[in-house]
């Protein structure tokens, strides 16, 4: 039990005979950004993806508000993920064939919301996100930035209470990633919404709350200033 | 005064002539501008005067005098200060974290503790930048502190490369 609202605890996980998490543990407070760094390689993405549900750890537990995710059944774990979480992932991960606004309803209809409300509720999101143009657009006819937002506003239609970004803007000039960041975390600040991002970019990780460093698969003890 | 804290790091290794000194210093910073002679007694003279290095031994050979230089234990505490401090993060002489940096290895120190203390001060002057770019929409403006960011990023970079560094070394001396 704990009172962070997302928590890993000494989570250990391997891909071959790669060690990528080797007993990690970070706990994030509810409304917190808490930026997660650390050199290529170190574990950062595998830490996000098990904390998001959707990596399932070898050894150790994920909590959320006060669950052990694992304990939960499937069904249940599927429902969190596509209610209470938010995932944005480097490349945006757009359906190709749908347009923005179409891939912004998605995990609206998948929960089976009424079309229309649907469609409005999208097209609001873009709209906060600065992306109303290319809510007729296919992911294709998209520049990064726009294809980002859309990732974002797709994220947040459901109105999680976590959102996990990896590398965010990883893909974008400095000046698009930071408005597109300023989109994310403003909104997420606004709604109260926790996020955890993973990023090698100094500049993500000062716009953070916090910083956390991985290396090796371990966090490193933060330093004590003197 | 870092080129005298530097002059003090080589002095912990033992007593030295101001030739070494020049010479080590040269050594350990090959990137840097090599020292001048006079810069080096410049510096032995004041760093004498404060305390902080004593004439061990005066000779004279064939050639002309020979002053040898040794640490007191003021000169002690006022290294180890200078060591664990980390630097603000700028403005200030580029050349200050690398050689803070170079000198903790030298003395075996544990720099990677020091990186990590650098890192978050770096850090948190980029958080207050990062939050002024996020208030202000002019442009001259965010030009100028752009300037600052990205030179604070440089650093940032160089201090993440260092610590990788300093973790790889100590892997293969374990």
């Amino acid at each position: 039990m704990s009172a962070a609202i997302v928590e890993a605890q000494a989570v250990r996980k391997a891909f071959g005979r790669t060690e990528a998490l080797r007993g990690t543990s970070l706990a994030v407070d509810e409304g917190e950004v808490v930026a997660v760094t650390g050199p290529s390689g170190s574990g950062k993405s595998t830490l996000l993806l098990c904390m998001a549900g959707v990596l399932r750890p070898e050894a150790g537990e994920i909590w959320y508000d006060g669950r052990k995710f694992h304990d939960l059944s499937e069904g249940d774990r599927t429902r969190l993920r596509r209610r209470e979480f938010g995932l944005v992932l480097q490349f945006g991960q757009l359906v190709p064939e749908l347009t923005g606004a179409q891939n912004v309803a998605l995990p609206l209809l998948l929960e089976k919301h009424d079309r229309g409300a649907a469609n409005t509720l999208a097209h609001g999101w873009l709209e906060r996100l600065g992306a109303l143009g290319v809510a007729d657009a296919l992911p294709g006819e998209m520049s990064g930035g726009e294809a980002q937002r859309v990732a974002i506003a797709r994220a947040l239609v459901t109105g999680p209470r976590v959102i996990f970004a990896d590398e965010p803007t990883g893909a974008l000039d400095t000046v698009s990633g930071e408005r597109v960041l300023g989109a994310l975390l403003s909104t997420a600040r606004a709604t109260g919404a926790t996020v955890v991002l993973v990023t090698h970019d100094n500049r993500v990780a000062a716009s953070a709350d916090r910083e956390v460093v991985i290396r090796d698969g371990a966090v490193e003890p933060a330093p004590v200033p003197r | 005064m870092s080129i005298g804290h530097v002059l003090l790091g080589v002095l912990a290794a033992g007593p030295a002539h101001g030739y070494d000194l020049k010479r080590e210093h040269d050594s350990r910073f090959p990137s840097a501008k090599p020292l001048a002679y006079g810069q080096v007694y410049s510096t032995l003279s004041r760093l004498e005067r404060d305390g902080l290095v004593e004439v061990a031994e005066t000779s004279q050979d064939a050639g002309p005098e020979r002053t040898t230089f040794a640490l007191t234990s003021a000169g002690e505490t006022s290294l180890a200060a200078w060591l664990d401090e980390p630097e603000p993060a700028g403005p200030y002489a580029a050349d200050d974290l690398v050689r803070k940096t170079v000198t903790s290895l030298h003395l075996g120190a544990d720099a990677g503790d020091f990186l990590r203390r650098q890192r978050a001060v770096h850090l948190a002057r980029m958080r207050e930048l990062v939050a002024l770019q996020g208030k202000t929409a002019d442009t001259d403006e965010q030009i100028a502190v752009d300037h600052t960011i990205s030179h604070l990023d440089a650093d940032l970079r160089w201090l993440d490369t260092a610590a990788a560094r300093v973790a790889a070394r100590g892997k293969v001396l374990s």
